[in-house]
């Protein structure tokens, strides 16, 4: 007697669980059962699972029965005729979709020659293991897990174009890469996802070797002569949004060009763009600083001082404008209604960005790095064929990495530019390496991809071969324009007066609590206090109490609120957070007493 | 040229002056020993470190920077098979911690002549290991009707152990107070001799008499006789250096432990302080990473200078510090300021944190100096 358990539930016992969960099986081959059904029978003690709950992953495989694939050759000549399609393989129990838990009690074969009486299932493909990313990694099988994972993760982020009506669409950072090309080394998935009518990437001819140290720890050279032709442009959009919110008592916000009286009211300069409706009108070069959307909004609170102010109408500025260290041009100006019938304006911005030092770029085995400098085409390293190489790999990233498919893809390329077809780089069912090695050969190029190399701005012949391929070579969303930042002085935080923090905000960069550390490993005492001094504060303390007292600088007057104005108030200088953990102290019912001594 | 030398003696530590002693021939002439001397005590005093150089913060980061590249790795087998010693990143917070309980207590025990020679190591690693009841019996039985607990024994593990029915009974005799013990045969019946003991009572001593001590070291749980170069040492896992000091097979000036609070008690601080160092430059050292000693003798001797082991925690060292503010801005900082005010406290802002954090120079490097003179009244 074995338990039986659905959904983790006991239901009940069962006698001679193999044959019960077989029958089970069979019965959701047939149809008796609902294919989402799984079961598990656990090996030591036979207890059965059954497992019907959403959530669970699972995949397909075709069943085997008696070293046979229950998939024929009629199956696909009806397949191939349209007669019948995947539903019906999975109706008549040729497919069968299978969840971790019942993944255990299977024996699955690569293919269907390695079919043996003992296989419960066969894969459909080998590629069907992996998920669709990595799929489309030519080569998959011959680089390591790791690289297979960060490949897969690095074209999630790729640059391509993303959807075919991107144009009339308001996402939030779209990036669209200018003139994308099909992958010359391509996987089946290829196929299957019609990656081609949306690619990501460029074929670009690259060439391993070291160059005066600017492609060191992952960096890439680029040929600025591929640049001017057309490599890895791309175009940044960026929406924003206005809505002319109602609020309580009739008040409503309005879009136009804010008055002068406005409180807030920017400079005339920063409203140039607007027309007569407020709104910034299309292909205008916008900066940072610009109004893209004038709005003003009613008062924040309407308080009894306001009926008795002159002008009742100090409406707030709430103009959009762009943000620091953004620019571009206006694409598009959108006005509409929203759910709630307020008025809706959507204008989006675009700018070009064209490749520059600290750009990302990756090919598809995990093989990221940062553009480490852009050289005249004239300094480029050339073969003897003429061949300019658009970017400069560093040979030192490849061992430790052991990305051997990024060395195959290079072939690969090569051979399939050099005839004028795509190769197949299927994961489990590529092209043979030999092969492309042959055809290379006979392509009159040297067996192995190495070519003579000539110093670019010399002229020498270098003495090492250098291995030259193409490759398929992606651009990556993450570019310096967006994430550059410096800022010498600029906005504070407001509860403790130290520099706000993040790009958004202008914010400065911490010195944070090791760095402060390495300061006094120095003995660099007075540096550091100037550099922590970024919210230094002159505080007037009472002598008596030793707490803060008051400066009135209308009645000139200096008074200790608890002591009263006959006592000792001296000015000290100390960190406006220091001033604010006192106040804390205070919160608490600490009294915090500083006592005053001369300095020197 | 003795005499040249002697005149060094209070500029120059005594190991310099010793290997100077060493180093140079007797035949040198007396201009050129000057030389020699005045050299070195020029090189000695670069090697000082200045007045308000940051050390403790230097130590710090040159501890701290390359435990960071430690592997997390925490258990390799390090030195023998089968023996099992934390090593890497948790052995050294282990000790910078001063944890008393240790998560690998280890002995390396040296043994004297003939022993160390391979002499009846087996069995004299055997009779230091620890055997309890609970590993010479099959079996502990409650009767819950007589409330007695009855232990059956197994004669095979007790003839390997060189046993007796007797020698067990009598030191479970010694052990174990206020029961009668009936012996039958190879089993053993517990019975009270106070009539209102509870079932939850016997439960606790039959656990109680399954630690109960029959033979060997307490603490030493495993016991591994190994060749070491040309003699035979023996390697523990559990440590107990007091009672092992005490075999007189035993030689007791190279034996170690690695329990550091052990060798405080038995050795004195001085070898406790010793031990830190050993053990902490033992770790960095096995990871391939080059830390100056110097860096941590300091921690050592920051750990021990009070006289007993205390680790860097906010229950050691750190609750020393005089300062509030300080104690403060490393752990539980509520706790520190609220007692502070209770008594009243002072800070006198006297050292680092204390001046970061109201943004005044702090007393170290370019900031220690000041100037005094006299003011004209």
């Amino acid at each position: 007697m074995v338990e039986v358990f659905i959904n983790s539930k006991l239901i009940g016992e069962v006698d001679d669980s193999s044959s019960f969960v077989s029958r089970l099986k069979e019965e959701r081959r047939s149809g008796a059962l609902h294919n989402n059904v799984n079961v598990y029978r656990e090996s030591i003690t036979g207890d059965v699972f059954i497992e019907t709950d959403a959530g669970r992953t699972r995949r397909p495989l075709i069943v085997a029965k008696e070293g046979k694939p229950s998939i024929t050759q009629q199956h696909y000549d009806r397949l191939n005729r349209g007669e019948m399609a995947w539903h019906d393989l999975i109706k008549e129990g040729i497919i069968e979709y299978v969840d971790a838990a019942e993944e255990e009690n299977c024996l699955i074969a690569f293919r269907a020659n390695e079919l043996t009486s003992t296989h419960t299932h066969l894969e459909i493909s080998p590629l069907t293991m992996l998920g669709l990313c990595s799929a489309l990694v030519p080569y998959g099988n011959f680089n390591q897990s790791t690289r297979l994972n960060a490949g897969s993760k690095n074209q999630k982020q790729a640059v391509g174009i993303y959807a075919s009506n991107y144009p009339v669409r308001l996402d939030m950072d779209v990036n669209i890469l200018h003139s994308p090309q099909k992958p010359i080394v391509q996987t089946l998935m290829n196929d299957v996802w019609n990656y081609d009518s949306h690619p990501n990437g460029q074929n670009i001819v690259i060439a391993i070797m070291s160059y005066k140290g600017y492609n060191m720890e992952d960096a890439i050279v680029i040929n600025r002569g591929s640049i001017d032709r057309g490599f890895g442009r791309s175009t940044y959009f960026r929406p924003s949004v206005a809505e002319e919110l109602r609020y309580a008592g009739g008040l409503i916000d309005e879009i136009s060009i804010p008055d002068k009286d406005v409180k807030g009211y920017k400079t005339e300069k920063d409203y140039r763009f607007l027309e007569e409706d407020g709104i910034i009108y299309p292909e205008a070069g916008v900066d940072e600083g610009d109004v893209i959307i004038g709005k003003t909004s009613p008062p924040r609170f309407l308080s009894s001082l306001d009926e008795y102010n002159i002008a009742s109408a100090t409406r707030r500025e709430s103009s959009l404008s762009l943000k620091h260290g953004e620019k571009g041009t206006v694409d598009i100006v959108l006005i509409t209604e929203n759910e709630e019938g307020n008025r809706l304006i959507q204008v989006r911005v675009r700018d070009s960005r064209i490749p520059e030092i600290g750009d990302k770029f990756t090919s598809r085995h995990g093989q990221k790095g940062i553009v480490g400098i852009i050289v005249p085409p004239a300094d480029m390293p050339f073969s003897s064929s003429g061949i300019v190489p658009d970017i400069i790999f560093s040979p030192h990233g490849i061992p430790s990495r052991m990305t051997i498919a990024h060395l195959i893809e290079m072939v690969g390329g090569k051979v399939g530019a050099l005839s004028g077809r795509y190769i197949d780089g299927t994961t489990f069912d590529a092209e043979p390496e030999e092969q492309l090695r042959k055809e290379l050969l006979q392509r009159g190029f040297r067996e192995n991809g190495t070519e003579t190399f000539y110093n670019g701005e010399t002229g020498n012949r270098m003495q090492a071969k250098i291995f030259v391929g193409d490759m398929y070579y992606l651009k990556l969303k993450h570019m310096v324009a967006n994430k550059l930042h410096a800022r010498a002085r600029g906005p504070i935080q407001l509860l403790t007066r130290q520099p706000t923090e993040g790009r958004a905000k202008e914010g400065g960069l911490r010195l944070g609590e090791m760095e402060k550390d390495t300061f006094i490993a120095h003995g660099a005492s007075l540096l550091l206090k100037e550099r922590f001094s970024s919210d230094n504060t002159i505080v007037p303390v009472c002598e008596e109490c030793g707490l803060i007292a008051v400066n009135d600088e209308y009645r000139n007057r200096r008074y200790c609120p608890i002591c009263g104005d006959n006592v000792n108030i001296s000015d000290i200088e100390i960190s406006y957070a220091f001033k604010l953990i006192l106040d804390e102290f205070k919160s608490l019912g600490i009294y915090p007493r500083l006592n005053l001594e001369s300095k020197y | 040229m003795t005499d040249a030398i002697k005149e060094y003696e209070d500029k120059l530590p005594k190991s310099i002056i010793d290997s100077l002693r060493e180093n140079i021939p007797a035949s040198i002439s007396q201009a050129k020993l000057k030389q020699i001397l005045e050299q070195t005590v020029a090189e000695y005093n670069e090697s000082k470190a200045d007045p308000g150089e940051c050390i403790g913060n230097i130590s710090a980061e040159s501890i701290g920077e390359p435990s960071t590249q430690m592997t997390l790795n925490t258990f390799h087998f390090a030195g023998v098979a089968e023996m099992n010693v934390t090593v890497g990143l948790p052995r050294i917070i282990e000790i910078l911690d001063g944890r008393k309980e240790l998560s690998t207590p280890s002995m390396e025990i040296y043994l004297n002549k003939p022993y160390s020679e391979g002499k009846d190591i087996k069995k004299l690693a055997l009779s230091i290991k620890e055997t309890t009841l609970d590993d010479i019996s099959l079996g502990f039985e409650i009767n819950i009707v007589d409330l007695s607990i009855l232990i059956k024994l197994d004669r095979e593990l007790m003839r390997n152990a060189s046993f007796t029915v007797a020698t067990v009974v009598n030191s479970l005799k010694a052990q174990t107070k206020g029961f009668n013990i009936k012996v039958d045969d190879d089993s053993m019946e517990l019975k009270s001799r106070s009539k209102d003991i509870n079932l939850n009572d016997l439960y606790k001593v039959k656990e109680k008499i399954k630690a109960t001590h029959m033979k060997g070291v307490k603490g030493i749980s495993h016991v591994l006789p190994v060749k070491r170069g040309d003699e035979y040492i023996i390697i523990t896992a559990g440590s107990n250096l007091k009672d092992v000091l005490k075999l007189e097979f035993v030689e007791p000036e190279r034996t170690k432990t690695n329990n550091i609070f052990e060798i405080a008690s038995v050795l004195g601080i001085e070898a406790a302080r010793q031990a830190v160092i050993n053990e902490v430059y033992g770790v960095i050292e096995s990871q391939g990473l080059n830390v100056d000693i110097r860096h941590i003798m300091l921690v050592a001797d920051v750990m021990c200078n009070s006289g007993y082991v205390r680790g860097i925690t906010r229950y050691g060292v750190v609750s020393e510090k005089s300062s509030v503010l300080a104690r403060a801005s490393f752990e539980t900082p509520l706790k520190h300021i609220i007692n502070a005010a209770l008594v009243g406290e002072i800070d006198y802002l006297e050292s680092v944190v204390e001046n970061v954090m109201i943004n005044q120079p702090v007393p170290i490097g370019t900031g220690l100096p000041s100037l005094v003179t006299k003011v004209k009244k």
